[in-house]
């Protein structure tokens, strides 16, 4: 085994470490080292990826070298170490630019608690994307909801705990379903590694007995991480944590922790059940109709909201049935299409919560349309991160975001059954995409009426971020075809 | 299926516990409630792995006696789940109540309706 296979533990180990090691610095060192240590994590998910793209290949991972069914497992294959270093790229940025707003909105004897909860976000994060085991994830989708509920409060206003509220019950009941469906799932296998529950799944399958209690499992399982990823019934907690939340808690929300929940769930669907029976279910069926509902109810919504915060917010809901849609097609192709809407997503909303940052803190921290009239120009770089992030958004070519829709529309023609249903409702969603975000950009690039568009002093940090958010979602619209063929092939090794 | 019922019946109260714990922490308004009604939840989940790991007529996988059998004992993994799981019951519990102590500082209520509606009041910036 190559000494790169060692580098998805060290990861989880080094952030759990780092956790311990910022709780006891101040806010500043705290913040040094926790950079450190993401960078750290970056590199090393990325060595692994080249390596793991020259030498395709998927490698198991076990812990301590006790074999399989008593050991615990790590798997991957190049998708999980791509998705593993978008997640530790986008981390890095989303706290380098929203730096300046963490030291002024946390209060300052608490910011090191800040990037303690930051560390364990990423530490879940990685793990839910590297993790071989059902009820591992179940801890690590623990440790996440509370860590990503602190990143909320961090404010420590009476909305955002009252935000946070409702975002913690929210999660709790679906970690609860989530939590149900594994222990159904041991009782009807007796297993926990993912691979062994497949085994005896098919096995289970070959007789055909249980279809019923494993329908009930997979429902139980997909609401329970749909209700987590803010799927369209289950999406109101969503405006207001992302609305109110500091700059970078709210990218690293959007950007990441709803994604770590849907990769464990496309985990469950392809290695733990198998697409083939998952693709029989009716539960798909489900998923579909809530993922087109929220791709035109979230632009509707999102039409209608005047915080730019929540707007930004209620496109993540749309976005997040964009990629429910690609997972209920229930084929490769499908699957394909969600990851890499999920990366898309990941470097293109951060970047745009970051600029809507940027945006309040040059107008008096204002967050309102009315009062950001004009915004574009007293931070210039935050309104050419806006407009790159918007037409990426919206889909036009040349940018990652038109990549996604190309890659959903044409796998929705791997589905016949739903094709149109898929063709249609991108085009609804896009043009309804178009009507907000070029609403909000005529909005910050407006004169009309303002006579403040002197430039403000922006900090360097936040220059550094937003400049490495725009190379690299400049990067990921001119070479998307390069990631989605790395997708597809680490489909086959999944 | 109704026999069934009766025979599993530490499963079936475990079911209906779970149903009466997911809508208390769903629908009931106040949040202490809530909280009980998530410890609930949790609490059927870990009666329901239990029953589920018990044999009848087993010891607890401790060896006495020298004797290592392994029809003597039972499996100890369901009950190291229910460990681990208690576990994260109570940091979440923790957490929760920590937050509502916070709200009811701020908005001297318990009731998230009525928090809800102070919080839109407020306005926002």
């Amino acid at each position: 085994m190559p000494f790169v296979a060692n580098f998805p533990l060290f990861c989880i180990v080094i952030t759990l470490a780092g956790s311990v090691a910022t709780s006891m610095l101040n806010g500043k060192n705290a913040f040094r080292l926790n950079t450190f240590i993401i960078s750290l994590c970056l590199v090393m998910n990325f060595s692994l990826l080249v390596y793991l793209v020259t030498n395709p290949q998927q490698i198991t991972y076990m812990m301590g070298h006790f074999p399989a069914p008593w050991g615990n497992e790590t798997r991957f294959g190049p998708l999980e170490a791509l998705v593993a270093t978008v997640f530790c790229f986008v981390m890095l940025v989303s706290l380098i630019s929203g730096k300046t707003d963490i030291f002024e909105d946390v209060k300052s004897d608490r910011v090191n608690i800040f990037y303690v909860m930051i560390n364990l976000l990423m530490s879940s994060l990685l793990a839910l994307v590297y993790t071989n085991d059902l009820f591992t994830a179940y801890v690590f989708v623990e440790i996440n909801t509370l860590s990503a509920c602190s990143v909320v409060m961090a404010k420590e206003n009476g909305k955002t705990i009252s935000a946070t509220i409702r975002y913690l019950i929210m999660s709790l009941l679906g970690s609860g379903l989530f939590l149900m469906s594994i222990i159904l799932l041991y009782d009807l296998t007796g297993h926990l590694l993912m691979v062994n529950i497949h085994e005896n799944l098919v096995q289970l399958m070959a007789s055909g007995d249980y279809m019923f209690p494993l329908t009930i499992i997979v429902g139980l399982l997909s609401v329970g991480m749909a209700m987590k990823s803010a799927l369209f019934p289950f999406h109101t907690w969503l405006s207001h944590a992302h609305g109110s939340a500091t700059t970078a808690s709210s990218s690293i929300l959007s950007g990441l922790v709803l994604k770590g929940y849907i990769i464990l769930l496309i985990k469950v669907y392809c290695r733990v059940i198998g697409i083939e029976i998952v693709s029989q279910m009716k539960v798909l069926n489900i998923l579909f109709v809530f993922g087109v509902m929220g791709m035109i109810i979230g632009s509707i919504d999102a039409i209608g909201e005047t915080h730019i915060k929540r707007m930004i917010a209620y496109s993540s809901v749309a976005q997040m049935g964009y990629i429910y849609v690609g997972i209920s097609l229930g084929t490769t192709a499908g699957f394909v299409a969600a990851v890499f809407h999920i990366i898309v997503h990941a470097f293109t909303k951060p970047m745009l919560f970051s600029a809507a940052g940027g945006f309040a803190s040059a107008s008096g921290h204002k967050y309102h349309f009315d009062q950001l009239k004009g915004a574009a120009y007293r931070n210039p770089i935050a309104g050419v991160a806006f407009v790159i992030g918007s037409l990426s958004m919206i889909g036009i070519p040349f940018f990652a975001g038109f990549g996604a829709k190309y890659y959903l529309s044409t796998a929705a023609m791997t589905n016949p059954g739903k094709m149109w249903f898929v063709l249609l409702a991108l085009a609804i969603s896009t043009v309804l995409n178009a009507v907000y975000y070029i609403k909000a950009l005529a909005t910050v690039y407006s004169r009309e009426g303002v006579e403040d568009t002197a430039r403000r002093k922006i900090s360097k940090s936040y220059t550094i971020g937003m400049s490495l958010f725009i190379v690299a979602n400049v990067a990921l619209g001119l070479f998307y075809q390069r990631i989605v063929d790395i997708l597809s092939l680490g489909m086959k090794f999944f | 299926m109704g026999p069934n019922l009766l025979n599993n019946y530490f499963e079936t109260a475990a079911m209906i516990l779970f149903g009466i714990g997911f809508t208390t922490l769903f629908l009931q308004p106040n949040l202490i409630k809530k909280v009980i009604g998530l410890n609930i939840m949790d609490s059927a989940i870990y009666l329901f792995l239990a029953a589920k790991g018990y044999i009848d007529g087993r010891l607890a996988p401790i060896v006495v006696n020298g004797v290592t059998d392994m029809e003597t004992y039972i499996n100890p993994i369901p009950s190291g789940l229910v460990l681990t799981g208690i576990v994260v019951g109570v940091s979440v519990t923790a957490v929760s109540l920590s937050l509502i102590q916070k709200l009811y500082k701020e908005y001297h209520t318990l009731d998230m309706d009525e928090i809800l509606t102070k919080v839109s009041k407020e306005g926002d910036h």
